[in-house]
């Protein structure tokens, strides 16, 4: 599947000023992503992870290096036209969902579309549709409030893919998960990798969970200090089918 | 299409909060309603003031006997200085469209066995002309009828309301003032009370002449009424009456006048001016209010911002620019606004009822108060709106992602 990279980082830093002191929270970060790869992070608590994924989601920009996304560098663009990346080519999957309570399953699922200007009725096709793909048509209509922990993530996942993004990032996906959730989660995850063909970067602090990705990055202090691919990585549909249900329902 | 989104948004938005929302959108009802009260208040003084001007003739001078400035300090002075010749000679100043001299006789009215006290003016057929007062049945007594001093009269509505029994054509009928018989040959249409709360319909007309001979024995008039041609041609026909009388009555050099000439649609027209300013002022301080409404909303919506931050955030994420965050807020803030102004319109109109029942005072509620109030609370909405928004806009999307309650 190697092919066109979809993520070129070259020498990426990052500098935080807070008052009189900097911290370097990255330091010279080279790394490239090839298109429909699944790269997981890891690395111990404030070595750079989310920083890192926050630039790589155009949520922020690196105080120096270049970033070319999906061949265009996009280090130097303003607010409004990351913002256009973020809606055109990015998804992101947060520890937390991040769904808005106040709306039903179906308009959170639509919220990337609306800023993509689709219309109403393309809107709520492509919602339903990435819904039906993470299995959670049946629940339309429902609040997220009603909704179990890995439910949510599910929506949540069906909002990130909605709008048919090139890479999907994911800051601890599985954080908030039992593991029996979580490796379902993943096999979600794994799925939109392989079947579509999405490119996914994870930042994950469970071992096992990082070696259901083909990849793995270890960062510590603002730096790459491994970067390998994963031997036999786990194939999270078969892992779940050999797990009995919780509360012994059948399978 | 992003705008019918953010009107869902901030409806969603108002519903989850009611209470807080109408509390925010009280203030704002409040404002409204106060300016439209206000206003259609002030209107309904000026709209009296107005007609009070029509109903007394418009381009109008008063010729008062004695100097002085009205009729009560003339009544002190020499009261028989004008004569019926005066009139005449006035009706033949240029400028002058119709003169009608007037002699007030307070009279006993009978008619079987009803009686019934009005005033009774002596008059003449100008006086119609001036007053603008069509009757609703028979005619205004004529020319003739002063020439001849006829015994004839012209009834208000409030006098035959008193003397005749309902239904009854009292045209024909011979009425007696003050004992003495008058055939009525008219009925003047009903006019409403003055200005002073006076009923102008309690009245009757009679030629002058008649009231001079026959009621009073007496051969001067109480006033006179000139209706000059053009509101313009006023001042000049002022003056020409005051020269004109000065020569008639022989007053020379320093000798000062025996009649006064007013002005009265002046006086009138300062009170309109008066009522305006008034309206001006408690409109304005109804406005205040209205702007007390905006500084809560503007409240609200900070408080809204901060409670969203992380919406703020994941709507960022996903792919908002700051301007569509801050048209969001702006929307939200602009539709309580204006549903508060709508409501404040209505309990405006209602209100400007009530308390146009309850103290008997005019109220004219006028589309332009409406749309000010309407278009007011547009605008408090997005001043007060902007500044929450653009707090809104602002925030970083990762900070926000981060933010917790
Ligand atoms: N907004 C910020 N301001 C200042 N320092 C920050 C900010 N965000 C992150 N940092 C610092 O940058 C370093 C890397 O943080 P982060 O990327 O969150 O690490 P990780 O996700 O691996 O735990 C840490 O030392 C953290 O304190
Ligand atoms: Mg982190």
């Amino acid at each position: 599947m190697a092919g066109k990279p979809a993520i070129v980082l070259e020498n990426i830093t990052k500098i935080y000023h807070m008052g009189e002191t900097r911290v370097i929270a990255l330091k010279g970060i080279n790394l490239t992503v090839q298109e429909g790869e699944m790269v997981a992070i890891m690395g111990p608590s404030g070595s750079g992870k989310s920083t890192l994924l926050n630039i790589l989601g155009c949520l922020d920009r690196p105080t120096g290096g270049t970033y070319y996304l999906g061949g265009e560098d996009v280090s130097r663009l303003n607010k409004n036209q990351l913002a256009l990346v973020r809606n055109k080519k990015i998804g992101f999957v947060f520890q937390s969902f991040n769904l808005l309570g106040r709306f039903p399953v179906l308009a959170n699922v639509q919220l990337p579309l609306v800023y993509a200007g689709v219309g109403k009725k393309e809107m709520e096709e492509r919602a339903k549709e990435a819904l039906d793909w993470v299995g959670m048509s049946r629940y339309v209509h429902h609040y997220p409030g009603q909704l179990s922990g890995g439910q949510q993530q599910r929506v949540a996942i069906a909002r990130a893919l909605v709008n048919d993004p090139s890479i999907i990032l994911a800051d601890e996906p599985t954080g908030a998960l039992d593991s029996r959730t979580s490796i379902e989660i993943i096999s979600v995850i794994q799925r939109l990798n392989m079947e579509k063909g999405i490119t996914v970067v994870m930042v994950t602090h469970e071992k096992d969970i990082a070696l259901y990705c083909r990849r793995l990055v270890n960062m510590r202090d603002g730096c790459i200090l491994s970067d390998a691919p994963v031997e036999n990585p786990g194939n999270a549909s078969d892992d779940l089918a050999a797990i009995p249900e919780e509360m012994g329902v059948p399978a | 299409m992003n705008f019918l989104h953010n009107l869902e948004v901030a409806l969603n938005g108002l519903r989850a909060n009611k209470m807080r929302s109408f509390l925010t959108m009280l203030g704002i009802i409040i404002g409204v309603a106060a300016v439209i009260i206000m206003i259609s208040l002030g209107q309904g003084a000026s709209k009296r003031i107005t007609s009070q001007i029509a109903s007394m003739g418009s381009n109008l001078l008063l010729v008062f006997p004695g100097a002085g400035q009205g009729p009560v300090r003339g009544a002190s002075g020499n009261v028989n200085s004008l004569t019926l010749e005066d009139a005449e000679a006035i009706a033949g100043l240029s400028m002058v469209a119709h003169v009608a001299p007037e002699l007030p006789a307070s009279g006993t009215l009978s008619y079987g066995s009803q009686t019934w006290t009005a005033r009774v003016v002596g008059t003449t057929p100008e006086m119609q002309v001036i007053k603008d007062w069509p009757v609703s049945a028979g005619s205004f007594f004529s020319g003739d009828d002063v020439r001849s001093a006829a015994m004839v009269a012209v009834l208000g509505k409030t006098v035959v309301d008193n003397l005749f029994l309902p239904g009854t054509n009292p045209v024909g009928s011979t009425i007696r003032i003050n004992k003495l018989p008058f055939t009525v040959v008219g009925v003047l249409s009903a006019k409403g009370a003055s200005m002073g709360g006076q009923d102008q319909d309690d009245v009757v007309y009679i030629p002058v002449s008649a009231a001079q001979k026959r009621l009073l024995g007496v051969n001067h008039v109480g006033l006179i009424n000139v209706q000059a041609e053009t509101p313009e041609s006023m001042a000049f026909v002022q003056s020409s009456i005051e020269s004109l009388l000065r020569e008639r009555h022989r007053l020379t050099g320093s000798s000062s006048d025996d009649f006064s000439v007013r002005n009265l649609t002046s006086v009138l027209e300062a009170a309109e001016n008066t009522t305006a300013i008034m309206t001006l002022l408690l409109a304005s301080v109804a406005a205040v209010s209205l702007l007390v409404g905006g500084i809560g909303t503007m409240n609200i919506m900070l408080v809204s911002v901060t409670e969203r931050t992380r919406e703020i955030g994941l709507r960022m994420a996903v792919g908002a620019t700051e301007s569509n965050i801050r048209n969001q807020f702006l929307v939200e803030a602009l539709v309580l606004c204006l549903i508060g102004g709508v409501m404040g319109i209505f309990v405006g109109i209602a209100g400007s009822r009530v308390i146009s029942k309850a103290f008997g005072w005019p109220a004219y509620v006028t589309l332009s108060s409406i749309l000010l109030s309407a278009g007011f609370s547009a605008a408090v909405g997005i001043f007060f709106g902007y500044y929450p928004a653009r707090r809104a806009a602002g925030l970083d999307p990762i900070e926000a992602l981060r933010f917790e309650r």
